[in-house]
């Protein structure tokens, strides 16, 4: 009965995710479009609960649905006119089209069942458990995350910044927001200290609980998010030379203990007994601000102009 | 009873097939970058039922596709972010 129970519910969210991940994509209208996507992204974020994956959830929440869709709507904003979705395509190529998708789902759930039905194979999760205790912290994904496989989040801060890097080249900031209405303006000024102590929290946290730098740095964002649309244009960053440290902050810390680890003599990235917990605190701390200021400034678009404070000024128009 | 590895995962093929379908149907950028990240989402819940599988008999699930994940959602969304930007002076410079 209590399996019954359980598979209806994952048959009633699975089909919730197909309608509302279809719905976003076939929609004619973008706006629609968009927020079906963040309905999908919080669907997805109970996926990942279900799934025991409690940190993704976190972070699809914050991250995949919040801040993605919070982009999304920023950029909706700035499309002049509503363009055309669908490209004219001819009978016989949608057809086309359909059959490969179709053939690829059949092919791409075989592999999937024929993974499944290995069983346990080549797992490194026995690796993770026996090892948990000499990385530091005590939940695993932040064990995995800045001990075992560190070289891959170093790298991942990489990309983020390059990926904010290539934001700011492309241009200025997007026009900012009028002043909030009463109700707007009062839930601003509530939420934003709070998002920064969750913040904080989901950061200390994450030693030995689901929470860490990325779910932290994205609430911190959520909050620069927030303040942006009440009308601060430079939606709470420090200025511009102060908010290129803390963009880098993150990589040159992650690099610094790695290098300085390495001349030690304990090898790149290799924490002393420990010393761990320590480090990783410290690098997580700095990776946090890094992915909060890199967040904030993918939102706003770019370096705002200087001194400019009044919104909808002269910052919408061509350039 | 299906187990939910199974269910989860076959939804995560369903929805990468009609990302990418829709990724490659539509004209406009802003379309296909939804739908890209709906393809993304797809591939996500493909690796994280796989690390759910057999989560019953452990204390936890298999951490380290989680941790691959975690890093997926921050990259894909920093990669929205550069084609939101990078479509965004497409824009004004075909207005200019």
């Amino acid at each position: 009965m209590n399996a019954l129970l359980w598979t209806l519910l994952d048959l009633l969210l699975a089909a919730m995710l197909l309608g509302l991940g279809w719905a976003a994509v076939a929609t004619r209208d973008l706006k629609r479009g968009v927020a079906l996507f963040i309905a999908f992204g919080l669907l997805l974020a109970l996926a990942w609960a279900r799934l025991r994956a409690p940190d993704l959830a976190l972070a699809e929440a914050a991250i995949g649905a919040g801040l993605a869709g919070a982009l999304l709507l920023a950029a909706l904003r700035d499309e002049p006119r509503h363009e055309k979705l669908a490209a004219a395509h001819s009978r016989a190529g949608l057809w086309t089209l359909n059959l490969l998708s179709v053939l690829l789902a059949v092919v791409v759930a075989w592999a999937l069942l024929c993974a499944l039905e290995m069983g346990e194979g080549l797992r490194l999760a026995g690796a993770v458990t026996d090892h948990i205790g000499q990385s530091g912290v005590s939940n695993p994904v932040t064990a995995v995350l800045l001990n075992f496989r560190a070289y891959d989040t170093l790298l991942e801060l990489a990309v983020i910044l390059s990926a904010v890097l290539g934001v700011l080249a492309l241009g200025p900031a997007r026009r900012g927001y009028g002043l909030p209405g009463p109700v707007l303006g009062g839930l601003i000024r509530w939420l934003v200290p709070l998002l920064i102590v969750t913040a904080g929290y989901l950061l200390w946290v994450g030693a030995h609980a689901p929470g860490g730098a990325f779910q932290a740095g994205a609430t911190l964002a959520a909050a620069a998010v927030l303040l942006r649309l009440g009308g601060v244009d430079r939606a709470g960053l420090p200025a511009a030379a102060v908010s290129r440290w803390l963009l880098a902050a993150g990589l040159l810390v992650f690099l610094g203990v790695g290098l300085s680890l390495a001349g030690l003599g304990y090898g790149f990235l290799q924490y002393p007994a420990g010393l761990a917990g320590g480090l990783i605190l410290v690098i997580e701390s700095a990776a946090t601000l890094s992915i909060a200021v890199a967040l904030a400034l993918a939102y706003v678009g770019g370096w705002s102009r200087s001194g400019s404070t009044q919104p909808d000024s002269t910052q919408g128009g061509s350039h | 009873m299906l187990p939910a590895e199974i269910i989860f995962g076959l939804t995560g093929v369903g929805l990468f097939t009609l990302g990418l379908r829709a990724t490659l149907l539509h004209g406009s950028l802003l379309a296909r970058i939804l739908a890209i990240n709906v393809c993304g989402a797809g591939v996500f819940l493909m690796f994280v039922s796989i690390a759910y599988q057999g989560a019953a008999a452990m204390p936890v699930p298999d951490p380290v596709p989680h941790a691959l994940v975690l890093t997926g959602i921050v990259v894909a969304v920093s990669a929205t972010a550069l084609a939101l930007a990078l479509g965004r002076r497409l824009r004004e410079s075909a207005d200019e």
